[in-house]
């Protein structure tokens, strides 16, 4: 079935959910922020986790009940989008870390992969189905790693900065951080597969 | 790397930040206490505000040994202060690879007339502004993110709070300006068309705007969050209270759920003793004149 009007919830504890939100809202999708539990008693097609801190974002999930329900909502199959920190919440591994968070993705992640903000950097590459797009990475993660049936879609110097795996999309970068529509896109296409 | 693209990372690390707390601590076990607290980035430094107003004298950049040692703390960014004009502890700062460097009005200003061209940098720096001139000339100087000066060390929001409603309030006005009337505006405020230009087309600043001075509890963060303030800097509040850790929780989760009062009322139980506060009439010293 095809959704005229998804829902899509934006994650909005801490970061650039905003951004994320402004992009959606451009393409047609409806937005709601997730802020506290009672966010989640309206129904939802597609899910997305923002860039910022995942440390932040991990304690807040906890301290605001939402850490289960989103979790269950996940492993359910609910297609959700990662980008930075939303990949860290997703892995199921991080190489330099102990905790895992939604642990939903079978991959190891490596947190601030490339230091601290002098390491920041900008690119254009490849991404499986859309062609070259802008890059943005902010003290970024890296995917070390990443289990069978796990799609890589974009390296960056061999490195994997994009994946999917059934019902998740997983991104090192930002691609709420630049005008060019098209991961989101393919965010919302997924879903339209999905139901 | 072409110098924009170095200034859009740094600006989009300010981003990043949005809807989090950054927090002032000491010591790496400070720096410990607020990562597990949820602090969004720390503000390393060898004395909170308080503490330096209360010493007064010269206050300068921190040891770079005590910053390395938060660094290694902990996973978040590590911001750190140097005093307004003084590149030479900026190239400092830069050479210890700190992710963010507070040009500060909480230090003696090492120079009273010009600020540091933070376009020479490959860091992001950010800066006070009392109002939107302020906050445009800093701007223009290379800062990828501005936050209020309320009077740090004080725990009276009263400055923070009239800093952010006057940015408003100027940001408001531009935004109804004709076109023909930006050209001598941006005379008066002195700095280029184009970033007022920028100011009249898109109502905000070119960059993140985050609340500072003041804050000490999660009613202090939700008051600047409600008045538009994209996160929050706290400074003495925190380790200066009864009990941080679980005040700088609270704080955090207030940011984040800044319109909910009942949520906010139960954050706000027994968080122990706050810091105790100056009243803007009592101190003899306004850090906030300092940089214009």
């Amino acid at each position: 079935m095809e959704i005229s009007k998804p829902q899509i919830g934006v994650l909005a504890v801490q970061g650039a959910f905003i951004e994320h939100e402004r992009i959606l809202k451009s393409l047609g999708a409806e937005v709601f922020e997730i802020r506290q539990l009672r966010d989640l008693d309206r129904h939802l097609d597609g899910l997305v986790l923002p860039g910022g801190e995942s440390t932040v974002q991990g304690k807040l999930l906890h301290d605001l009940g939402l850490f289960e329900p989103l979790k269950n909502l996940i492993e359910k199959g609910l297609p959700t989008f990662g980008t930075c920190a939303g990949l860290i919440l997703l892995a199921n591994k991080l190489s330099n870390d102990s905790h895992t968070y939604f642990g939903a993705l079978p991959a190891t992640v490596e947190r601030n992969a490339y230091g601290r903000q002098l390491g920041s950097f900008y690119a254009e590459e490849n991404f499986e189905g859309i062609g070259k797009v802008p890059m943005t990475f902010i003290r970024a993660p890296l995917i070390q790693s990443a289990s069978e049936g796990v799609q890589v879609l974009a390296t960056v110097n061999d490195q994997i900065v994009a994946i999917r795996y059934k019902n998740q999309l997983a991104i090192s970068f930002h691609p709420e951080l630049n005008e060019d529509l098209r991961v989101h896109r393919y965010f919302l296409e997924m879903i339209s597969h999905f139901y | 790397m072409s110098d924009q693209n170095r200034y859009e990372l740094n600006k989009n690390l300010a981003q990043m930040l949005k809807g989090g707390v950054i927090m002032d601590v000491t010591t790496p076990e400070q720096a410990k206490i607020a990562e597990a607290a949820g602090a969004a980035a720390v503000m390393a430094l060898e004395r909170i505000p308080a503490d330096i107003r209360a010493a007064g004298g010269v206050s300068r950049m921190s040891d770079p040994k005590m910053i390395k040692g938060i660094q290694d703390a902990v996973s978040i960014p590590v911001m750190a202060k140097c005093r307004i004009g003084h590149f030479a502890e900026a190239q400092i700062l830069q050479a210890i690879e700190i992710d963010y460097i507070d040009e500060s009005e909480v230090l003696s200003p090492a120079d009273d007339i010009f600020h540091i061209n933070k376009r020479e940098f490959d860091v992001p720096f950010v800066c006070g502004a009392k109002d939107l001139g302020e906050a445009l000339r800093r701007i223009e100087e290379g800062a990828s993110m501005i936050r209020t000066k309320g009077e740090p060390g004080t725990g009276d929001i009263v400055q923070a709070v009239r800093h952010m409603r006057l940015m408003n309030q100027e940001i408001a006005r531009i935004s109804s300006m004709r076109e023909d009337e930006l050209f001598n505006h941006a005379k008066e405020l002195q700095v280029s068309y184009d970033l007022v230009r920028f100011v009249h087309d898109h109502k905000k600043l070119p960059v993140v705007n985050f609340a500072a001075g003041g804050v000490a509890t999660p009613a202090d963060a939700a008051l600047m969050m409600q008045l538009g303030a994209e996160g929050v800097f706290v400074g003495s509040g925190i380790f200066k209270s009864g009990n941080p850790a679980k005040r700088a929780a609270a704080i955090v989760q207030a940011v984040t759920n800044y319109t909910d009062a009942k949520l906010i009322a139960k954050l706000s139980e027994d968080l122990g003793e706050a810091m105790v506060g100056i009243n803007e009439q009592e101190i003899a010293l306004l850090m906030a004149e300092r940089g214009k």
